[in-house]
């Protein structure tokens, strides 16, 4: 069975949850092989094994954390070129879309970025997109050289599927334009203590409709209730009242939870196109005319302030 | 020395319109407005700062694609960019990300370059990876999706913030920077911008002035292929009640019956 190269995202060795979901589509296409880089490569072994990886490549080096970016094209590069896959998998996130484009270059391939699902065809891995704000769906194919596709979050389920998932060093060389770009600090973002927003299975956004950074805490206490991630509309960010690390929108993130409770949001087009492909919406707005009541699954037209404390006394209720 | 900033620009499908797909599941730019996409406003914005604070710099604005795309080179011109370079050719259409970024790489060099400023990613295809990719061709450092960036002699810097970390970054010039939406509000171009934007050079450069082959770009030429675009059906509409005081207790039963909780 032909091998499918799986690029590995992972916090010190903390393997993110939409690598997972990758190796259950990976599968479908071949036998996961799965490429761990930097800190913690090692450690990330055993729940890739779990999930279906059948060899797992590591390489650590102090230029995976030093420079930008190109150092980790190289390792891909390399494992690339110690397989020959019939298709190269990465999760979509800014970073890994980056690492993808260029390693399809460097190799003459196509790419396709931010798929939803992924199949086996005749004529090699067939992508599924959502596109235009998610108002239409494509179906595409890399046609020259080895597939390169980045996958969004919440695309598949995690499935376990042990295999060996034997644990190989790799080789890298850096090229000397691997260090063009230093990384001369980093501040780890404080942890919320919420789930990741591209990962969570529920995220309540707020928007202007919250009228200020304080108010914001009436959004988070849903959240918490639900064990939701919190997110917000660009209006929302630039008015300075939550992060933009939490913006969900063309310009923000992308999310497809199970469930989207947007409050406050009218749904203007750019917000739009980061949630449309969310499973089940629900929206809570004074506006009776909003866009977002187009996409809803339950909508409520009030006052935020009363209804969302509300529920969530309700959920605190039902919860027991 | 001068300091040669070049700005990659993309016109695009207005998405507030009614976006769809042509018979060859290209994007039909024909049945909706197009315009300069608004995050590479974000590009010619820092491009400007930065040449302000330049000893001496000349901003060239950059786009490929057909005739109309010149609106796009106009409205950068007008914020108060210098010069423009379009690239036209009958044969480009269909080009994807993978050819887009040989004809830009092409068009860069001979323009001659010390620094690129890319937008994120367009409002139409939303890959984000063009700026990448390019800086992959030129064989240079990429020192992207910044939400501040400043030019220090021949030292790029910038804060780059990512979904577990923010980041200091530094490169020499020549350099490919991207920058989001978070770098600073673009200007609206005065009257006196719009006038003298007519008055500014757009040379125009086509597939043989850059040397590149017909079959390397267009449809035919494109690394990917799309088999099919189908419209999302409209959503079956929801529920949606009035609250009179019992909304959140309602919503909840829903959440309930979804198994939500």
């Amino acid at each position: 069975m032909a091998e499918v190269l799986v690029f590995v995202d992972h916090v010190d060795g903390a393997v993110r949850k939409p690598t997972l979901e990758l190796l259950t589509l990976a599968r479908r296409i071949g036998e996961p092989v799965a490429l761990a880089v930097g800190a913690g490569a090692e450690a990330t072994a055993p729940v890739l094994a779990e999930h279906g990886a059948v060899k797992v490549l590591t390489a650590d080096a102090a230029e995976f954390a030093d420079y930008l970016v190109v150092p980790k094209v190289d390792a891909l590069q390399a494992a690339y070129e110690a397989l020959s896959p019939a298709a190269v998998l990465l999760p979509s996130s800014a970073e890994t879309k980056e690492i993808a484009a260029r390693l399809a270059v460097r190799i003459g391939s196509g790419i396709i970025t931010d798929a939803t699902d992924l199949e086996a065809g005749d004529e090699g891995p067939v992508a599924t997109q959502a596109v235009f704000a998610a108002a239409f769906t494509t179906k595409s194919r890399v046609s020259k050289g080895t597939p390169v596709i980045t996958v969004k979050p919440n695309s598949a389920p995690v499935e376990a599927a042990p295999a060996a998932g034997a644990v190989e060093a790799l080789a890298v060389t850096f090229g000397e334009k691997s260090t063009g770009t230093k990384v001369v600090s980093r501040t780890p973002r404080e942890s919320t203590g919420r789930p990741e927003l591209t990962e969570a299975a529920i995220v309540v956004s707020g928007g202007r409709g919250v009228n200020g950074a304080e108010n914001f805490a009436v959004i988070e206490a849903l959240a918490d209730s639900l064990g939701a991630a919190v997110g917000a509309s660009r209006a929302a960010v630039d008015a300075g009242w939550y992060p933009h690390s939490s913006q969900v929108g063309q310009t923000g993130k992308s999310v497809s939870p199970q469930l989207y409770i947007a409050s406050g949001i009218s749904g203007a087009i750019q917000h739009r196109a980061g949630m449309q492909t969310s499973k089940t919406i629900v929206a809570i707005n004074k506006d009776a005319e909003a866009p977002i009541f187009d996409l809803v699954d339950y909508g409520i037209v009030g006052d935020l302030f009363e209804v969302v404390p509300q529920l969530t006394d309700e959920v605190k209720a039902r919860k027991g | 020395m001068s300091l040669r900033i070049v700005v990659c620009v993309k016109y695009v499908p207005d998405a507030t319109g009614d976006r769809h797909f042509a018979d060859d599941l290209t994007v039909d730019r024909d049945d909706v407005d197009g315009l300069l996409s608004e995050l590479d406003e974000y590009a010619v914005e820092q491009a400007l700062q930065i040449a302000d604070e330049a000893d001496d710099a000349e901003i060239t604005v950059l786009t490929v694609g057909p005739e109309d795309a010149k609106d796009a080179l106009r409205k950068a011109l007008s914020m108060g960019a210098d010069k423009a370079v379009h690239v036209e050719d009958d044969d480009l259409h269909g080009t994807d990300v993978i050819g887009t970024s040989l004809v830009l790489a092409k068009a860069i060099e001979k323009t001659g370059y010390d620094l690129v400023i890319c937008g994120m990613a367009s409002t139409d295809g939303v890959m984000g990876v063009l700026p990448a990719i390019l800086a992959e061709r030129l064989g240079v450092p990429q020192v992207t999706l910044l939400s501040e960036v400043s030019v220090d002699g021949t030292v790029v810097k910038g804060r780059r913030d990512g979904d577990t970390a923010s980041e200091e970054l530094e490169a020499s010039l020549p350099a490919v920077v991207s920058v989001t939406d978070q770098s600073g509000e673009a200007r609206y171009p005065s009257f006196k911008g719009i006038m003298a934007a007519k008055k500014k050079p757009v040379e125009s450069l086509d597939l043989e002035d850059l040397e590149i082959d017909a079959d390397e770009v267009g449809l035919e030429g494109s690394w990917t292929a799309v088999d099919s675009a189908t419209e999302r059906p409209a959503r079956t509409a929801g529920t949606i009640v009035k609250d009179e005081g019992e909304g959140g207790k309602q919503l909840a039963g829903f959440l309930a019956d979804q198994k939500f909780i």
